[in-house]
């Protein structure tokens, strides 16, 4: 499978081979300074158009009293200092309590189910690694989550957890006798699981997937070496296997963390505007203190609370694995 | 390949911890497929009262309904448009990009990549709100429309499939050896003639993964299409919520109408699947 690439390359080589020593043919100085700006210039464009400066100027916002007196002509919005930021993060009064009580629910919700995720996808990618009858049918089974709209899967969860009429609930109370009346999955406490279902659902196969693409990038002489010295299967697993994937492991947690950290779409989905408190993930709350309340300067000092956050945990994180990493190398 | 790591015969606690394990999976995976299917196919009275394994009766009612019940059929198209013209601009742009990263040294080349990298993190929600402030004013100023347009949501969808679609790239273009755009430089190509002669074909599989990778995210968003569609230009992603904001909730339609939408994603998705396994395996993780 993984054999496409260097075949392809090698039917290419044949022809021209490496008989010319002496590629370079430049035309100019300037051209050839200038070609990979021009090749970059419409990513760079877009970057900017669509993430960087909207970004500042969410950031000038976040300084603003933004309220919709002002959302038709912005730029006259009175500059506010660090008010915004001092509601957001003033803990004692309603706005920064919930937003902070959202916050919590946030990271308890991120690292249970970055977690399961990886857990899973690893398991399953292990268990995958040799072949057997089926295992091509079971892969492509699996990536179906992950290749599933993130509406049309979600919202059949919906209809799974319904109160009257849900799957779920005829399961644990009609069929298995667990409760003693059937349970609310979509508001109160039991939301956060539900939650978690869906994005655990939903968010395994990635994971998966690139575990299974670390797999084979390990060259098969550590395993038979470790099977020469004795090392059963557990142990290869533990071995070489765990310890191999570690580069994987370092940018796939952060991935999920980051997508998992600012996921909107599933929530969005799942709830609707208003998200039941116990499962009030930040960016729909942020989505809702901005969009429902019409106070977009609140909102904006809250999201870029949060960027700074995730600026400090990414960077904490890549310092801390990285370095953990040298010494076992070198 | 993966069968000569193992030489020693694996013991029987392997075997059967995975099949349980495989099992128990495969049922989480499919029982909401298996609901979508299986509800969609039911009469109304069926999915509002309690839930059952098996339709009552059998009926394709839903499959018909749908078209008319929302327009269905507008929101299809617009939703193809918007992902087909993001994924096919996004795997052009990114291809320049990586081509220009994987192949020269320049200046301000690390800035790039780690900007690029690092709006991975930013929360939609920052830029939600000034994305929009900014298409209303570059639509004011110059007539051009992007808000409530489907090109600005193209424009939009495109840009953010871009960043992990160049890391990628770069990953796949740097494992194609240099001597063979050299030697196409030799026989005469220009640079961009290397990159489209000999790069892009010997890179296809990184290419293909990446334009699934697009075409998913534009095919799948919510937030930014809830805010920047108008009535004709709604996509499949906020105008199926359109089944159950009315008086009654046709749970048997919403299925029908999410398994139509899911049908063409899946399954070129499992068709490519196998190049998205080889694009990654030579292009991000190394």
């Amino acid at each position: 499978m993984t054999t496409t690439a260097p075949a392809e390359a090698a039917v290419g080589e044949t022809p021209s081979g490496a008989a010319h020593p002496h590629p370079r043919r430049r035309p100019g100085r300037i051209r050839r300074i200038g070609l990979p700006y021009l090749l970059l210039l419409p990513a760079l464009l877009l970057e900017l158009l669509v993430h960087l400066v909207p970004m500042v100027i969410g950031i000038v916002m976040s300084f603003k009293e933004l309220t919709q007196f002002y959302i038709r002509d912005w730029g006259t919005a009175p500059w506010s200092g660090l008010d915004n930021y001092k509601v957001s993060v003033d803990f004692d009064a309603p706005v920064g309590e919930a937003l902070l009580h959202s916050f919590l629910v946030t990271v308890a919700f991120t690292l249970l189910s970055v977690g399961l995720c990886w857990l899973i996808g690893t398991a399953a990618a292990v268990y995958l690694q040799d072949t057997f009858r089926g295992r091509g049918l079971l892969r492509a089974l699996f990536l179906i989550p992950y290749a599933l709209p993130v509406y049309a899967a979600v919202i059949t969860w919906v209809f799974m957890f319904q109160h009257d009429n849900g799957l779920v609930n005829h399961v644990l109370h009609d069929q298995l006798h667990l409760t003693d009346k059937p349970s609310f999955w979509l508001i109160g406490d039991n939301s956060f699981y539900a939650l978690l279902t869906v994005s655990v659902w939903k968010g395994w196969p990635f994971a998966f997937l690139i575990v299974m693409a670390g797999l084979q990038n390990i060259p098969g002489e550590l395993y038979e070496a470790a099977a020469l010295d004795g090392a059963g299967m557990w142990q290869q697993i533990r071995r070489i296997t765990l310890p191999s994937l570690r580069p994987v492991n370092q940018v796939l947690l952060l991935v999920l963390f980051l997508w998992t950290f600012n996921d909107f779409n599933t929530p969005f989905v799942l709830f609707g505007k208003s998200a039941p408190e116990a499962a009030d993930l930040i960016s729909v709350h942020i989505y809702q203190a901005s969009f429902v309340t019409w106070n977009f300067g609140t909102g904006s000092a809250m999201s870029v609370l949060l960027l700074l956050f995730l600026l400090v945990v990414t960077g904490v994180y890549l310092l801390l694995t990285s370095r953990g990493r040298k010494p076992a190398h070198g | 390949m993966a069968s000569t790591n193992s030489p020693m015969a694996p013991p029987r606690s392997f075997f059967w911890s995975r099949r349980i394990f495989l099992t128990l999976l495969t049922g989480f995976v499919l029982l909401p497929v298996y609901v979508m299917v299986s509800s969609s196919l039911k009469p109304l009275a069926d999915v509002t009262g309690e839930f059952h394994w098996l339709p009552s009766e059998v009926t394709i009612r839903p499959y018909i309904d749908i078209w008319s019940t929302i327009p269905l059929a507008r929101y299809f198209v617009n939703s193809l448009v918007v992902a087909g013209a993001a994924t096919v601009c996004s795997v052009v742009i990114a291809v320049f990009a990586a081509y220009a990263v994987s192949r020269y040294e320049f200046r301000g080349k690390r800035v790039f990549t780690v900007t690029v990298l690092s709006t991975q993190m930013f929360p939609g929600i920052l830029f939600l709100l000034p994305l929009f402030l900014i298409y209303v004013n570059i639509g004011n100023a110059t007539g051009i429309a992007l808000f409530g347009s489907r090109g600005g949501l193209i424009l939009t969808y495109l840009t953010f499939s871009l960043p992990f679609s160049i890391w990628m790239l770069i990953g796949y273009f740097d494992s194609v050896p240099r001597d063979l755009d050299e030697a196409a430089l030799v026989d005469g190509c220009g640079p961009l003639g290397a990159l489209f002669r000999v790069v892009v074909p010997a890179a296809i599989p990184g290419i293909v993964a990446v334009a699934v990778y697009a075409f998913m995210t534009a095919w799948g968003e919510v937030l930014f299409a809830s805010v920047m569609t108008n009535d004709t230009t709604r996509t499949l992603a906020v105008g199926l919520q359109g089944y159950s904001t009315l008086n009654n909730v046709y749970w048997n339609q919403i299925m029908a109408a999410s398994l139509v939408v899911s049908v063409p994603v899946v399954a070129g998705f499992l068709l490519l699947q196998r190049y998205l396994v080889a694009g990654l395996t030579a292009g991000a993780v190394k």
